[in-house]
């Protein structure tokens, strides 16, 4: 296993030997290494290597599941995600977008504006002001700015998916994590997201789990590789790309040779 | 390869035979109540009136109207929508959003069921022995009304968990990742997308309770009170037990009456399901994902 | 948010009013949950409480189980046999059934296979309307409707007997069993059905061969439940069986079921007596007997309603 942990960077999160298991079945062993502020974390690999497992552990969703338990730990923050109290306000920090684009069957507003209520917020006016700098942010303001009280569950997967952001922003969170975003969405909404993730690399910390090495290639700064439930290269997305890689099989999979 | 036509027209004889001797026997089924109904109509429909429906009986019960029963089944059915229908939501939300699946909920599913299924003699076996007897409250309203809501408690429970399931579970995903609470995301999403199943279990419980007799015969239904209830703790006339009073126990019954009883209480039944029918073909229509 | 770095906030970690509604509502609703399981135990509890008097006085297995003799009231020697009784109930739901369950089992086939679109949904929709109708109804239409029927068609000097107990119960407990049947052949996959009919198989071959077989567990539960409903049967069956206590030997002999029993000597005894306590202890005995074939029934359906 590869990356050191630079004691100089400022780590959003720390991963530190992270085992998780469904049952007897290991789907991510002893997995270690640092995702620093404000970069983009890139995470490619075939299916089933363990990737969407790790993302639902930064947050804890693997509570749902009874049948998933994990060693090792998370820090994010510094804060061990394992200890935490209050596990619902680790999750507001978190922002996530899934392969399948999620409308809630509230209204447009309502998507948007249901974070910024649970935090508390009950003034019309700042909601308001929430809702479009949110929905202009994910780059669909324009398309629904004149509907904004029609159902989010009947858009198109397109506007789903960038409504998901616009959900995902209005956590104003600290670290967003995206799980194959694009999969389900056309190349134009595609690359508007991409657009929307570059910007707001400047702000915050961004994790892309994605199975088009292209994207990562675009987009993250750094990337990690990982093969059936062991990360086998961490490295700046470059070199993982064109200069040297501690396993072989990285570059294979990075040229297409399988996956 | 493929036979010769004679074979085909066999075939297709013997078809239609079987189609239409089933749709016969379906027929069959549905004629005689068809028939009956309508003789209810025919026989009852006379006597039906508007001082039928708002005045108080006379003579020993052969003249007058049935009010006080009418009332007293409002009121039992009142109550015992009180008494089940929070409970019955927290059950099916219990059922749809925590339960896990291991032998307990399993137990509780079956609990379920046997309560739906106990004879209704039994439960006033147990409205005597519990609500009666050992809460002291004597045959009262509060007696038949709490006997008639446990009776009826399963009806609620599932139109209520079958609409909270019928939510989809990427919903309930994507607000437990942005922080919500299980409470919090039940209360914004899930519920409110629940709430005409819940509204068809109210209808379908008025509709079973209206028509009970045997849970009220001996809890707090009475046949015949001079005046009207005061409270909870007084008895009550109610329209099933009035039906069967007059067909069997009264003498020099005039025969139209108990038909037009049994009218009236069969249209309460009738409409209440009809309109739980409509409800839930109106919303097959509107869909909202 | 704006165009800034978000800061960290590490004041995330506090258990707020959230955290703690949340909390009660899990309780709660827990609550709500296990009410069923405490409201069957609490049935069986008070109703045996009641009925504890009569188990340790004056039972005895073999008088109770085995003695048409139901004299309770009886001064000089009261006995407590509820063989005519059972005979009762079991002649009704016998005949109840014997009636049913092929007009049922007809009309789920017809409505599941055969009929498509607004003539199916106008079927089920009459169907789920006539399982509603209540019970005393059904009493009265036995004692104003059937019972005149019977004396003029048969001949006979009394209208009020297994026969038309037995034809009452069988149309109640059909649009139940008819739902539940037609649930059981929906279930069955279209393509079992597709497989046939590329052999060449008629539509009733289909059915005959393919379809029937394949529901068979959810038919068998209807059936259960059908027998269930017959067992319970309470204003109808009191209203339109006679009131004879005896073991019937022909459909047109009156009798009386265990139901019907409780619900007509219930309000003459007085609490406490052997007599009330006696009544108590076939409620028992009913309690049971209708656990079992529901556990039975639904243990043979489960799955198939859900599809």
């Amino acid at each position: 296993m590869v990356a050191v942990v630079e004691p100089t960077a400022v780590n959003k999160l720390e991963v530190d030997r992270l085992t998780i298991r469904y049952g007897d079945h290991v789907a991510l062993e002893d997995v270690s290494f640092e995702v620093r502020e404000n970069e983009v974390f890139g995470i490619i690999g075939p299916a089933n290597s363990g990737k969407t497992s790790f993302l639902k552990t930064i947050n804890r969703m693997d509570m749902f599941d009874s049948n998933m338990s994990f060693e090792g730990a998370i820090r994010f923050n510094g804060v061990d995600v394992s200890r935490v109290r209050n596990v619902y306000g680790l999750r507001r920090r978190i922002g996530v977008v899934f392969p399948l684009p999620v409308g809630l069957p509230l209204s447009i507003y309502d998507n948007v504006a249901l974070a910024p209520r649970l935090a508390g917020q009950k003034n019309r006016a700042e909601l308001d002001i929430i809702v479009e700098r949110c929905l202009r942010r994910a780059a669909l303001w324009d398309e629904v700015k004149d509907r904004l009280h029609s159902l989010g569950s009947m858009l198109s997967g397109g506007q789903q998916q960038r409504l998901t952001i616009a959900r995902a922003l209005s956590q104003e969170p600290e670290l967003l994590m995206l799980d194959e975003f694009s999969i389900a969405v056309d190349p134009v909404t595609t690359m508007r997201i991409e657009d929307v993730l570059r910007e707001l690399k400047k702000e915050i910390t961004i994790i892309l789990v994605t199975n088009l090495v292209q994207q990562a290639r675009r987009l993250a700064d750094r990337t990690a590789f990982f093969l059936e439930g062991r990360c086998l290269d961490v490295a700046p997305t470059e070199e993982l790309f064109t200069g040297t890689v501690s396993d072989p099989r990285t570059r294979d999979y990075v040229e297409g040779r399988f996956g | 390869m493929f036979e010769a036509s004679s074979l085909n027209r066999k075939n297709l004889r013997n078809e239609r035979l079987v189609k239409a001797s089933l749709g016969l026997m379906t027929g069959l089924l549905i004629l005689p109540v068809v028939l009956i109904l309508s003789t209810l109509l025919y026989k009852g429909g006379p006597v039906i009136s508007f001082e039928f429906l708002f005045a108080s009986p006379t003579n020993g019960m052969t003249t007058g109207g049935i009010f006080p029963a009418l009332l007293g089944t409002i009121l039992l059915v009142l109550v015992a929508l009180i008494a089940s229908v929070p409970l019955g939501v927290a059950a099916a939300i219990y059922l749809s959003e925590y339960a896990p699946d291991n032998w307990f909920t399993r137990a509780i599913n079956l609990a379920i069921i046997n309560l739906a299924g106990v004879p209704s003699i039994v439960h006033a076996l147990f409205g005597v022995g519990a609500f009666v007897i050992f809460f002291k409250f004597g045959t009262s309203i509060l007696a038949a009304s709490l006997t008639l809501a446990i009776m009826t408690l399963p009806v609620v429970i599932v139109a209520t968990r079958e609409s909270l399931q019928a939510v989809p579970q990427a919903f309930r995903e994507a607000c437990w990742n942005m922080g919500a609470t299980r409470w919090q995301t039940i209360r914004r999403v899930v519920l409110p997308n629940a709430v005409t199943g819940i509204l068809t279990g109210v209808i379908l419980e008025v509709s079973r309770t209206s028509g009970e007799t045997a849970p009220i015969m001996f809890t707090g239904a009475a046949f015949f009170l001079p005046l009207l209830p005061q409270g909870v703790l007084d008895q009550t006339m109610a329209l099933s037990l009035h039906l069967f009073v007059v067909s069997t126990q009264v003498p020099d019954m005039p025969e139209e009456l108990p038909y037009g009883v049994a009218l009236v209480l069969i249209s309460i039944v009738l409409i209440m399901n009809s309109l739980s029918i409509a409800l839930r073909m109106y919303l097959r229509g509107r869909k909202k994902w | 948010m704006t165009k800034e770095k978000v800061p960290a906030r590490q004041d995330f970690d506090q258990l707020n009013r959230d955290w703690f509604i949340d909390k009660a509502v899990q309780v709660l609703v827990f609550l709500g949950g296990i009410s069923a399981i405490v409201f069957i135990i609490g049935i069986f509890v008070f109703i045996s409480r009641e009925g504890l008097g009569f188990i340790f006085g004056d039972f005895s297995f073999t008088e109770f189980f085995g003695s048409p003799n139901w004299r309770p009231t009886s001064e000089s020697n009261p006995t407590y046999g509820i063989l005519a009784l059972v005979a009762g109930t079991a002649s009704v739901t016998g005949l109840a059934m014997l009636v049913a369950i092929p007009f049922s089992l007809g009309a789920a086939i017809y409505i599941a296979e055969f009929a498509s679109g607004k003539k199916r949904e106008f079927l089920k929709v009459t169907v789920e309307l006539l399982a509603a109708i209540p019970s005393v109804v059904w009493g009265f239409i036995g004692l104003a409707i059937m019972n005149p029927i019977i004396i003029q068609t048969f001949n006979v000097p009394v209208g009020l007997n297994v026969l038309n107990a037995g034809v009452i119960l069988g149309l109640m407990a059909a649009p139940i069993m008819t739902s539940i049947a037609e649930d059981a052949l929906k279930a069955v996959p279209d393509r079992y059905r597709e497989a046939a009919e590329a052999m060449g198989a008629t539509r009733w071959q289909v059915i005959y061969k393919v379809v029937l077989p394949a529901a068979k567990n959810g038919l068998l539960g209807a059936v259960l439940l059908g027998v269930g409903r017959g067992f319970g049967e309470t204003m109808a069956v009191l209203m339109a069986t006679g009131h004879s206590i005896n073991i019937p030997t022909s459909v047109f002999d009156s009798v009386r079921a265990l139901t019907a029993t409780i619900a007509a000597e219930l309000g003459e005894t007085a609490v406490g007596s052997p007599h009330y306590e006696a009544l108590f202890t076939i409620g028992i005995f009913l309690f049971v007997i209708t656990f079992i074939i529901n556990l039975s029934a639904d243990l043979i359906v489960r799955g198939v309603r859900k599809g």
